[in-house]
């Protein structure tokens, strides 16, 4: 579904240039829950933004479902396979944009027909009842934004759904529904997503197999089988793996 | 009687409106209820529609007509007659100003149509397309700023001629340089936003995402700073009549009243003193308008 070769991510021009991510290669099969985990700023979400297209400065080899893709253009057909949810669903939802305004605009932008109906049935897909249809942002709670912000992303009816950080905003029992609503939506509609995160029990929840990340290099690919019995290939994965049971008392 | 008013404002008010229309007019009323909140504004705006009133009912209001001489009664003091008492070739004042009000919302609504919608183009333009785009439109921005106001509308008077429509136009292109530096500035704070990068995953143009996504957000920041503008565009106006170089005579242009008061203004105080009024009572509503709209429309202002 997703192949990434030797993906190279920078900002900016020398002396100045900034290498967020360098020399990164993992692929997606089809139907998998990939992760992506890492501390803050060790070019995880980075990935994900050169692959939807909003990071022009790239290079390596990106395919997505077979194809290609270049610079940061993509075609209509990209669109409507690959799908984002954005990491905070304050800044994800555009303030002046009531629900339905964002829905039907979506779904118009992807040539869908029968709007009304859509927007229905999606709203139901994401557990909002139709009297959320024609709320502004600033009448949602978080979670209920994030449910948005999945509706908006499934509107095309996408394969593949990249989730950066979908939860890391929301407070832990709302994580906890989101994330079971992601669940639900993969088997019911066959998708295949590719997670950013760094919490471990999250994508050890969700996800297949991770890739782990220190300083924009993948230092190893392992599943969760792995993950949950503590093994790590690498000293920074076991560091990772501890500090993430929490913080004991001495 | 209350009861259906009742239920009405809850239609309006409640968290989860059925219907599109619903949604839209529950989001209006909800700004008129900060705006009415603000007493001063609401001050401001009874001004500016009683002086709408009295420019749409001019001819059946006011008391004598604005034109007819009368040179035995010249430079008469407020009287039960002349309620704000007479000029240098005998006409009643409160008709001129009572009739100046078109020509002032005249010369207000023009450029307030003018002058925000080329900033607003241009800003969001050079804010969101970037590079020499964005550098290209900038500078011919700043020149525009680097010359005062006032002398450019000047330069563009003479060149162009003297006339109300002339000073219009160029007040009209001297004021917008602001509009599009403001502009500019909220595209960039928003261009990077996820919800613009969101609507780009849906495959949506470059020119939806300017018109559909940015400008909604810019123009209530744009109203804000024209209604708080106004008052000044007023003063320009009326400098430019008082410079001779807008409303030509007889018309009763606020400025050129006062232009014309000045050369008895120390005898005869009354003569520049009441247009000097309007104005002030004009461009004072405006502000307080704009003070309001702020509360209402500007997100980022905190309410203090």
């Amino acid at each position: 579904m997703l192949r990434v070769e030797n993906l190279d991510v920078w900002f900016g021009f020398p002396p100045d240039r900034v290498d967020a991510v360098k020399s990164a290669s993992f692929t997606v099969a089809t139907g998998e829950t990939f992760g992506l985990v890492g501390e803050s700023g060790s070019g995880k979400s980075t990935i994900l933004r050169a692959i939807a297209g909003l990071i022009p400065s790239w290079s390596g080899s990106i395919e997505v479902a077979g194809k290609a893709v270049t610079g940061s253009h993509r075609d209509r057909a990209f669109y409507k396979t690959a799908q984002m949810v954005f990491q905070d669903p304050y800044a994800s939802l555009h303030p002046r944009h009531s629900v339905d305004a964002v829905l039907s605009e979506t779904l118009r932008l992807q040539g869908m027909g029968d709007i009304d109906r859509r927007i229905t049935k999606l709203l139901e897909d994401v557990g909002l009842g139709r009297g959320f249809r024609f709320r502004y942002p600033h009448q949602l709670s978080g979670g209920q934004r994030q449910r948005v912000a999945i509706a908006r992303a499934l509107a095309a009816e996408p394969r593949l759904l990249l989730l950066d950080e979908p939860t890391s905003a929301l407070d832990v029992s709302v994580q906890a529904e989101i994330l079971n609503l992601l669940s639900d939506l993969r088997q019911e509609h066959g998708l295949t997503y590719v997670m950013v995160s760094h919490d471990l029990s999250v994508v050890g929840h969700m996800c297949d197999r991770l890739a782990v990340m220190q300083h924009g290099r993948i230092l190893e690919v392992m599943d969760v089988d792995a993950l949950r019995r503590g093994e790590g290939q690498q000293d920074y994965t076991r560091h990772l793996i501890a500090s993430s049971l929490g913080y004991q008392r001495a | 009687m209350s009861d259906t008013h009742i239920s009405r404002r809850e239609w309006l008010l409640t968290d989860a409106p059925q219907t599109r229309r619903q949604a839209r007019l529950g989001a209006i009323y909800q700004g008129w209820l900060t705006f009415r909140a603000n007493k001063l504004a609401m001050f401001g705006l009874i001004i500016l529609i009683l002086l709408i009133g009295i420019a749409i009912l001019a001819p059946l209001i006011s008391p004598q007509s604005p034109f007819t001489q009368n040179l035995a009664g010249r430079l008469q003091p407020p009287s039960s007659e002349h309620w704000l008492g007479t000029d240098h070739l005998g006409r009643d004042i409160l008709s001129r100003l009572i009739h100046g009000s078109r020509i002032t919302l005249f010369i207000v609504g023009t450029v307030a149509l003018i002058a925000p919608v080329i900033g607003l183009f241009i800003g969001t333009v050079a804010g969101f397309a970037g590079g020499w785009v964005d550098q290209v439109l900038m500078r011919i921005t700043d020149i525009f700023l680097a010359f005062p106001k006032l002398i450019l509308a000047l330069a563009f008077v003479a060149a162009l001629g003297a006339s109300i429509g002339n000073a219009v136009l160029a007040l009209a292109l001297t004021a917008w340089p602001p509009y599009a530096r403001l502009a500019r500035a909220e595209t960039l704070t928003i261009r990077h936003a996820d919800y613009i990068a969101a609507a780009r995953l849906q495959g949506a143009g470059p020119m939806r995402l300017l018109i559909k996504h940015i400008w909604p957000l810019c123009i209530s920041s744009l109203i804000v700073r024209v209604a708080l503008d106004m008052a000044g565009i007023i003063l320009s106006a009326a400098g430019l009549g008082f410079l001779g170089l807008g409303a030509q005579p007889p018309m009763p242009e606020w400025g050129a009243m006062i232009s014309d008061g000045r050369t008895y203004i120390l005898d005869f105080w009354w003569v520049a003193a009441m247009p000097g009024l309007a104005i002030f009572i004009v461009s004072l509503a405006f502000n307080l308008l704009g003070d309001g709209l702020r509360d209402v429309l500007d997100p980022k202002g905190g309410k203090s």
